[in-house]
């Protein structure tokens, strides 16, 4: 088949839609012949490149500076172990060979506590969320349940969870997993839940069924949503890691082991590097999760489009 | 509350015939028919009442009305995407080709991908499939920006994207759900003499629902005033014109005289 009409097929048609606006001939562009020219596009680039990093530098020296302040001005001379300095931090911290070994083993540990809980609880929870969409009366039926999950402090889990399944890798992973469901489920619940209802109507137009519409429909719509779900997750499985490592006192040494047997040493040094070992973490975990959401919405989703 | 009945039209020939065998035939009976069609919204809003309307093949019916008279509940009801209160439809639901208001692709699949949509969803064959793909990515000229997402493209090319999904099918009978009303007035009329190309070369039967009195003369061989609310089928005026038709027939006399002529029912009905 051939397209419609001569004149209005093809790349023509593409000037059809835009809006009219002013014909950029010799006498129409107000710049002139001082427009942009090459160099000053790449001077541009490098000044929004330099803002993009100054800003954050100047933040980090302005941090770093008031910690200096506070470490050697506002504390009296006895005080001072409180807050090492920040060079200490890294001399005792990062550049010692245990504390350093210690703190990449416990990091290590944590990490792959966090992760298997992260992996386990986005499998559970989108199963669930999926079952709950399946009708109103599954939801109002078990989603209370899912709150309440939520609303038990992990302190009180914690020594339960010891208690009943031993003090090792796998509950530390449990206690993860239970941090990180609901975030997943509540997201997914609700991206699943909020696909438009004329997107609907092409589905309800061709009788599909709700396995189609779950595959061809929800689910890929809700994807935005469930990424925001397992950046939240991402987060609290880290915690929930550290925390059960933390409480337990037994087994593998992670980072949360790190932080308690330092402060029972009072080495102030040592925790501080711990806990940025623990940020460090976190953060990691957060951009693994942005990286992949901006690659899999990239190409339609406004949050992936223009970056935030 | 009585149920509709809609009953399917026995004798339609199935749906993946060649658009050429479909010859404008005035005897082959409606291939949509609503008969004493009425609508009452749970809330208690009457928004349709007793609407008697046939679209013969071959035919294009334009619905004027202003917003809110209930003429998208009328096409909706068609469709099977509202149901109706009471009264009979006779339409062959299992082919209908339904444009929506503002284009309704889904943003994550590619333009070539949205195309393919309905044809998944009746479980064409995939070979069969992209072949109708590219035929109607072909028709409505979108061939080139196939392996774009819609949130590339331009209002009017999403429409024409929108188009093709439903030409996949080659259905008998076309519901337009206002189309157009949400792109500019240039690329509406051009547009409007793509889809008059279209229905030459097609003549399938067509319900074009517009609140725009020009479209509705240009497009249709037939225009039906709707009543504001509750709705109902007040008057069809005959377009006397032909196809093909040129993009200056807007500035003829005659064409002058329907659009008047439409107004002046519109007007009696809506103060």
């Amino acid at each position: 088949m051939t397209a419609l009409t001569a004149d209005v097929a093809g790349p023509t048609t593409l000037d059809a839609d835009l809006p009219p606006g002013p014909v950029d001939g010799p006498e129409a562009g107000d710049p002139g012949p001082v427009g942009p020219s090459g160099a000053h596009l790449v001077l541009r680039r490098v000044g929004a490149v330099g803002l993009k990093v100054l800003g954050p530098f100047l933040v980090a020296c302005g941090f770093v500076a008031i910690w200096y302040g506070v470490t050697y001005l506002a504390l009296p001379d006895h005080q001072r172990f409180l807050l090492p300095p920040p060079h200490e931090v890294v001399t005792d911290g990062f550049l010692d060979a245990q504390t350093r070994s210690e703190l990449i083993s416990g990091l290590w540990s944590t990490t792959r506590v966090a992760t298997l809980g992260l992996l386990l609880a986005f499998t559970l929870g989108s199963f669930f969320a999926i079952f709950l969409a399946q009708a109103r009366w599954i939801e109002r039926s078990f989603y209370p349940y899912a709150v309440i999950l939520q609303t038990i402090p992990v302190l009180a889990l914690t020594p339960l969870v010891g208690l009943w399944f031993g003090f090792n890798f796998r509950s530390r992973v449990l206690i993860c997993l239970i941090l990180a469901l609901f975030p997943i489920i509540t997201n997914t619940l609700f991206g699943l839940r909020s696909t438009a209802k004329a997107h609907h109507e092409l589905f309800t137009l061709h009788d599909s069924g709700r396995w189609t519409r779950l595959v061809r429909l929800q689910l890929p719509s809700a994807l935005p949503a469930i990424f925001t779900g397992l950046r939240i997750s991402a987060g609290l499985s880290v915690i929930g890691a550290i925390v059960a490592d933390f409480f337990f006192r037994q087994g593998e040494k992670g980072i949360g082991r790190l932080l308690d047997v330092y402060r029972s040493q009072l080495a102030s040094d040592k925790l501080i590097a711990a806990v940025i070992c623990s940020a460090a973490l976190g953060v990691a975990v957060f951009l693994v999760i942005t990286a992949l959401s901006n690659r899999v919405l990239r190409s339609w989703h406004d949050s992936a489009t223009h970056r935030s | 509350m009585a149920s509709p009945t809609s009953t399917a039209l026995a004798d339609r020939a199935p749906a993946d015939r060649a658009p050429a065998d479909r010859a404008p035939a005035a005897d082959d009976g409606p291939v949509l028919r609503f008969e004493q069609v009425a609508k009452v919204f749970p809330d208690g809003t009457e928004a349709v009442a007793a609407c008697d309307l046939a679209v013969h093949p071959g035919e294009l019916v334009s619905i004027v009305g202003p917003s809110g008279c209930g003429k998208s509940t009328l096409l909706r009801i068609a469709a099977g995407l509202d149901v109706a209160t009471s009264g009979t439809v006779e339409v062959d639901r299992s082919n209908i080709g339904y444009v929506f208001q503002d284009a309704n692709l889904l943003p994550w699949r590619t333009v070539r991908r949205n195309v393919e949509l309905f044809l998944q969803l009746r479980d064409v064959p995939k070979a069969e499939r992209s072949e109708r793909v590219e035929r109607a990515l072909a028709t409505v000229g979108l061939t080139e920006f196939a392996d774009h997402h819609p949130a590339a493209l331009s209002g009017g090319m999403r429409m024409r994207a929108s188009l093709a999904r439903s030409l996949t099918l080659d259905p008998p009978v076309f519901l337009f759900d206002e189309p157009f009303g949400s792109v500019d007035e240039i690329t509406r009329e051009r547009l409007n003499e793509e889809l008059l190309a279209l229905f030459g070369k097609l003549r399938f039967g067509g319900l074009f629902v517009t609140h725009s009195v020009y479209e509705a003369v240009f497009l249709a061989t037939h225009v039906a005033v709707m009543s504001a609310r509750p709705g109902c089928i007040v008057d069809v005026i005959d377009v006397p014109f032909g196809y093909p038709r040129s993009a200056d027939l807007r500035h003829e006399p005659e064409f002058a005289r329907i659009t008047g002529q439409v107004s002046k029912a519109l007007r009696s009905v809506h103060r």
